[in-house]
């Protein structure tokens, strides 16, 4: 059934902007990204956002709806208050480029300080061999579709300095670390890098990133305190304290 | 105004690869090492690009699950998928590459799911004799992609983020660069190199029921038709069987056939399971006839023959159909898919998660409780960009294709999971190809001034303009006449129609207009990608009038069949000198006769070396 919904998206670029009120027709069974081509269509060719896939599976269309951090292609129209307006604005962690895209450049740039996965040989047959119950957890790991909203939300990087000093790669990036420390066939240490370029002692463990997650990952609990308890038991154990004290 | 194009914006590379899904990637990182400056556009950011849709697996015969497996095999299925169309060296060449493909990806970090012996697991699909699929629960292209990527980052490789291209720069016939723009600021960029790999997918887009994302506009199709090079077979459009049909804003949306190959089942709306009503006689000796057969052959029954809702996706496509037109569908006009009384919940969830996922919060269906409702869905484009089977090279020097945007590996219908094999075998060779081709270039070619001119006018043309005809509205009456004149059954005056409407539609192109200024503008992105979707549109339905025949994916009522002669042919498309779309039925070369013999073979007789034994 079609009914019409008011939306407040915010219009703008870097040097700022506001929010515009359009009323659309809704139909059934609509998530808010179909409401904003409608929008874009309808009322508003210029609307900037990101998309690709439209099923969960890209993670380009991130943004806030309602104040919430969601993926636009998942959120259902009937998920939301009947009636009320609907507020639609950009991330709020990193910088506008225009309405609801935002530069999202520092991310890639993180990604690329991990250093990449580096395999022991192979079995004197050609093939690798590992198994399901070894590599589930970093299956789990790798479902991350980088929409970026365990960035988005994590205290350390909505702090500017946190992203400017690069004193913490984030949620996600830490969860890529994860996956190659836990990956069956690395042999490369990243465990020193975690502690000091990626900053694992900023997170607090107040697992926000976990609840944004559309992708159900486990991100604090499976991955981020596992990565702190390498570090301490690299550097902080006492008995290895103690013996690298005698032996030097 | 003047233009002075000395202001713009350059950038040298060696290569320049346009597309940042699997062909793309694959095809910059052996580009990189070779050791050539490598450069990578793409429209939007990297890892989003539409391989990440890609959900059942990559088909490669390693025989980790039946050891019966080997490319021989693959490339029969191959062959017989596609109707016999394919060229005979690139569905060898995949058959033959595509295990080391899948092992390199291991080696770069990829985690596929594992037999119990801690290989590589694969699983069955449409077409594929034996287990073939290497998977990672049903997000396989992601897997795919995230891989590639951040090998990727780390090959030197230079990234050029939500960059669109516009159009081949030439030197004469050769390739001198291309011509793009950045979608932030709508800055123009030319990028000045001595090869151009074209990785653009398909152009799905032209019509109102896919599953492709924005993004497949046929870019890649129509910028190598406006530089001159021949396209093929373009009639050749892959309906999915099983796309979402509810609710409407989800139409279209994947539903892998994943399902199908893990036990699930179609059934019309008085609970018949009616594919047995549909097998071709092709496929009748290697397919069940009974339920009890097709049970049997799940459970890993070797000597049962596999189940029909595994027949070819043309063939299901066409069985669903019919199903619907004679009054059997569902409620929302398709079928339903059953995995909820074939598997436990637990498992259900555990092998098709995103399909779970997917489900349950786009349409409100707990697939393990409940049948979907599926229907056919526009997926792929057989047809594409003529290349050369071995260099990836089109017609025209320094301009390479490979993936989805190039024809000839599927022929007339493509096996699920032979795409992301596709992408990272014939990336690869196109990589080497351009490799190939710039070591024997004597001089970089020069970029001319006058064509970067006019290629900007046209484009900036679009904002200036008073007033215009409304893009969005002109990519939905395009939606239109595809899906009434060149839908999943075709017919020559629907054909005729459509043709006439899209010579229409062209008209309007050129009076686009989008407001606003050209920084991160969607409607001036529309009217850009439209251009491509028209010329694409067109390429489709005059092959599609041509082809006399019912072959694989393409249906003609008033052609039913396939024909004798018309297996020899292809259609071949190109530009013109007057500017207008030209096309020939050419003759399609003859395979060697060693490959010929295993294609045609029985399937016991190439089991048993009867056939095929002396090809090593």
């Amino acid at each position: 059934m079609a009914t019409t919904r008011t939306f407040k998206v915010w219009r703008g670029d870097a040097k700022g902007g506001d929010f515009q009120q359009y009323d659309i027709q809704v139909d059934e069974g609509m998530v808010v990204l179909d409401v904003l081509h409608r929008i874009q269509a309808q009322q508003a060719n210029d609307l900037a956002l990101r998309w690709n896939c439209k099923a969960g599976k890209c993670g380009s269309c991130s943004m806030e709806i309602n104040g919430k951090p969601k993926l636009a292609c998942m959120t259902r129209m009937n998920s939301l208050p009947e009636g009320e307006t609907v507020t639609v604005q950009p991330l709020k962690t990193f910088p506008v480029m225009k309405d609801l895209v935002t530069d999202v450049s520092w991310n890639y740039a993180q990604n690329k300080k991990i250093p990449k996965f580096k395999p022991r040989p192979r079995d004197p047959d050609g093939k690798y061999r590992m198994y399901q119950e070894d590599v589930d957890r970093v299956q789990e790991f790798r479902k991350c579709i980088e929409c970026y909203l365990c960035q988005n939300v994590c205290h350390v990087l909505r702090d500017r300095d946190g992203r400017e000093l690069n004193s913490f790669v984030g949620p996600r990036f830490m969860i890529r670390v994860a996956s190659l420390e836990m990956h069956p066939l690395d042999t490369e240490d990243r465990i020193p890098a975690v502690r000091d370029e990626f900053g694992s002692g900023m997170c607090n463990i107040t697992k926000c990133c976990t609840e944004v997650c559309p992708e159900h990952i486990h991100i604090t609990d499976n991955g981020i305190i596992p990565l702190k308890e390498r570090v301490v038991d690299r550097f902080y154990d006492p008995i290895a304290m103690l013996m690298r004290k005698i032996f030097g | 105004m003047a233009l002075n194009v000395s202001e713009i914006q350059t950038i040298d590379h060696d290569v320049l690869v346009v597309g940042a899904g699997g062909a793309g990637l694959r095809a910059a990182i052996e580009c990189s090492a070779q050791k050539l400056s490598t450069g990578v556009i793409s429209k939007s950011l990297l890892g989003k690009a539409h391989t990440v849709m890609a959900e059942g697996g990559m088909a490669a015969a390693m025989g980790n699950v039946d050891e019966r497996d080997n490319w021989k095999v693959h490339f029969r299925d191959t062959m017989r998928g596609g109707k016999f169309l394919n060229d005979w060296r690139m569905a060898e060449l995949h058959a033959r590459h595509a295990p080391a493909r899948v092992q390199e990806l291991e080696e770069w970090g990829a985690v596929f799911d594992r037999t119990k012996a801690g290989l590589i697991s694969q699983r069955n699909f449409g077409g594929h004799r034996y287990p073939r699929l290497a998977h990672v629960g049903d997000r396989t292209g992601l897997e795919l992609i995230r891989t590639l990527q951040d090998h990727g980052v780390h090959s030197g490789i230079s990234f050029h983020m939500e960059c669109t291209a516009l159009e081949i720069l030439k030197d004469g016939d050769r390739v001198a660069g291309l011509l793009a723009y950045w979608r932030e600021t709508g800055r123009f960029v030319i990028f000045r190199c001595k090869a151009v790999i074209l990785c653009t997918g398909g152009g799905g887009k032209a019509w109102p029921v896919t599953s492709n994302s924005w993004e497949y506009t046929g870019d890649g199709t129509a910028m190598a038709y406006n530089a001159g090079a021949e396209l093929q077979d373009l009639e050749f459009t892959q309906f999915h069987p099983t796309g979402m049909v509810w609710p409407l804003s989800v139409r279209g949306i994947l539903v892998t056939e994943g399902v199908r190959g893990d036990g699930g089942i179609l059934k019309n709306n008085k609970g018949e399971r009616f594919m047995f009503n549909y097998i071709s006689e092709r496929f009748a000796p290697e397919t069940a006839d009974t339920v009890e057969e097709a049970d049997r052959w799940l459970k890993g029954d070797k000597t049962a023959r596999r189940p029909p809702e595994l027949l070819t996706r043309d063939e299901v496509a066409r069985a669903i159909t019919a199903e619907v037109k004679a009054g059997r569908g569902s409620p929302h006009g398709g079928v339903f898919l059953d995995i909820a009384s074939r598997l436990p919940a637990d498992v259900i969830k555990k092998k098709l998660p995103s399909m779970y996922h997917q489900f349950i919060e786009l349409a409100e269906v707990d697939i393990t409780k409940e049948a979907m409702e599926v229907g056919p869905t526009l997926h792929y484009f057989m047809g594409g960009i003529k290349v050369d089977s071995d260099s990836q090279m089109t017609s025209v020097p320094g301009l390479f294709g490979a993936g989805e945007c190039t024809a000839g590996m599927h022929g007339a219908n493509r096996l699920g999971g032979n795409s992301l094999s596709d992408l990272v075998v014939f990336g690869k060779l196109a990589g080497e190809g351009a490799a190939e081709y710039i070591k024997k270039l004597a001089a970089k070619p020069a970029v001319q001034e006058s064509q970067v001119v006019s290629a900007v006018r046209a484009a900036t043309d679009i904002l200036n303009r008073e007033t215009g005809a409304n893009p969005y509205l002109l990519h939905d009456k395009l939606c239109e006449t595809m899906a009434k004149g060149v839908g999943i059954v075709r017919v020559k005056d629907e054909l005729e129609t459509a043709l006439a409407e899209i010579e229409q539609l062209k008209k309007e192109g050129e009076t686009l207009k989008a407001p606003g200024a050209s920084q991160y503008n969607p409607g001036w992105h529309e009217a850009l990608a439209m251009r491509s979707l028209l010329v694409t549109s067109e390429a489709v339905a005059r092959c599609a009038l041509m082809r006399e025949e019912s072959r694989g994916a393409h249906t003609r009522l008033d052609h039913p069949g396939e024909s004798k002669e018309w297996v020899n042919f292809n259609c071949v498309v190109k530009k013109g000198p007057d500017g207008n779309m030209q096309i020939e039925k050419r003759p399609k070369p003859p395979g060697p006769p060693a490959l010929v013999e295993i294609a045609n073979a029985k399937i016991e007789d190439l089991e048993s070396g009867k056939v095929g034994a002396g090809v090593k």
